[in-house]
């Protein structure tokens, strides 16, 4: 539902790092999508194409991965991918984790002329 | 040629919110995110809540809604400054919807300011405004299988207020399960029990955020 804003925004870094590289065509922009970011892949490659269609930015390919879940424990210092959003330790039990991987959303790297 | 970034897409809102932050901070006031489902009782919670500390504090308010002004007129009811946003559209307020309500407030009279976010149980889990905290409410009609549905909400919040439990008895759901399973996606939590409609478990709430408030204004 946000996903028009997420576009936007994307699209201001994306021309913001064609301007400083002196690029002209972008191709492709590879995007890590955190399970835990309320984004829905699809939707926002929607609202990519709708945004850039017409634009010297339309045609460019969005390669989404989505990145799991991971957590630390605090208490055990174990690693672990966190499953069905339940934030404790499977190996001690703990709920004191750090979440390591999964929350962010991120733009990678473009590929441009 | 490839150009590597690693850049946070959501960068620009949250230099935004914390600048944001930075003004909120100069004056020490304590800035709440209240974000919940459409109907869980936002607006409710606020005016009991404007009502029970307005004696002991300066309170100011941000209305978040599509469309309509109603929720600032409630709100203006009780003689105090708020400011209606009306995203048009947008299913959030994001940092600089914010920033642009500042002409309208004078922050060194405050002491308390509540954001009351665009009803919407995930899109405005994502976007900061330069609040302190966020502050969710789950009504109990929702059901206790939200939280493992929207687990970013209940994940970014520090309180989790439970509203509408005068309702519990005549439906299928149990306080008791909804409290376990935001404790499941957020171990933190700090969760009250609470109904607008009674006022049951108000008391408690209102003492917590005293306490914040307080210890906002001598930090």
């Amino acid at each position: 539902m946000h996903e028009m804003s997420i576009a936007q925004s994307l699209i201001d870094i994306i021309k913001e790092e064609m301007t400083r590289h002196d690029a002209t065509v972008l191709r492709s922009v590879r995007l890590h999508i955190g399970q835990l970011s309320a984004i829905v892949p699809q939707s926002l490659s929607f609202c990519f194409e709708v945004i850039t269609s017409g634009t010297e930015l339309e045609g460019a390919k969005l390669i989404m991965e989505v990145i799991p879940l991971e957590g630390m424990c605090r208490e055990c210092k174990r690693a672990f991918e966190i499953k069905d959003y339940a934030f404790e330790c499977p190996f001690c039990g703990s709920p004191d984790i750090e979440t390591t991987a999964g929350q962010d959303l991120s733009i990678v790297d473009m590929e441009v002329d | 040629m490839k150009i590597s970034v690693v850049k946070n897409i959501l960068e620009a809102n949250d230099r935004i919110a914390q600048e944001n932050r930075a003004i909120f901070d100069k004056s020490n006031l304590l800035v709440i995110n209240l974000m919940s489902s459409p109907g869980a009782g936002k607006t409710s919670l606020l005016e009991k809540t404007i009502d029970a500390l307005q004696n002991d504090f300066h309170i100011g308010v941000i209305e978040g809604d599509i469309q309509s002004s109603q929720d600032a007129e409630r709100i203006a009811r009780k003689e105090i400054p708020v400011v209606q946003i009306n995203t048009g559209g947008a299913c959030h307020l994001d940092g600089n919807m914010i920033r642009d309500t500042f002409k309208e407030f004078v922050f060194d009279d405050l002491d308390l300011l509540v954001v009351e976010n665009v009803g919407n149980l995930v899109c405005p889990a994502e976007f900061k405004v330069g609040e302190d905290f966020k502050a969710m409410i789950l009504s109990v009609p929702e059901g206790e299988d939200k939280p493992a549905k929207y687990p970013l909400m209940f994940r970014e919040s520090k309180v989790l207020l439970i509203n509408k439990i005068d309702l519990a008895p005549y439906l299928d759901c149990s306080i008791e399960d909804m409290k376990k399973e935001a404790l499941k996606v957020n171990p933190h939590l700090t969760i009250f029990e609470v109904s607008c409609k009674t006022g049951e478990g108000l008391d408690a709430w209102y003492a917590w955020l005293k306490d914040s408030v307080n210890n906002r204004k001598s930090a």
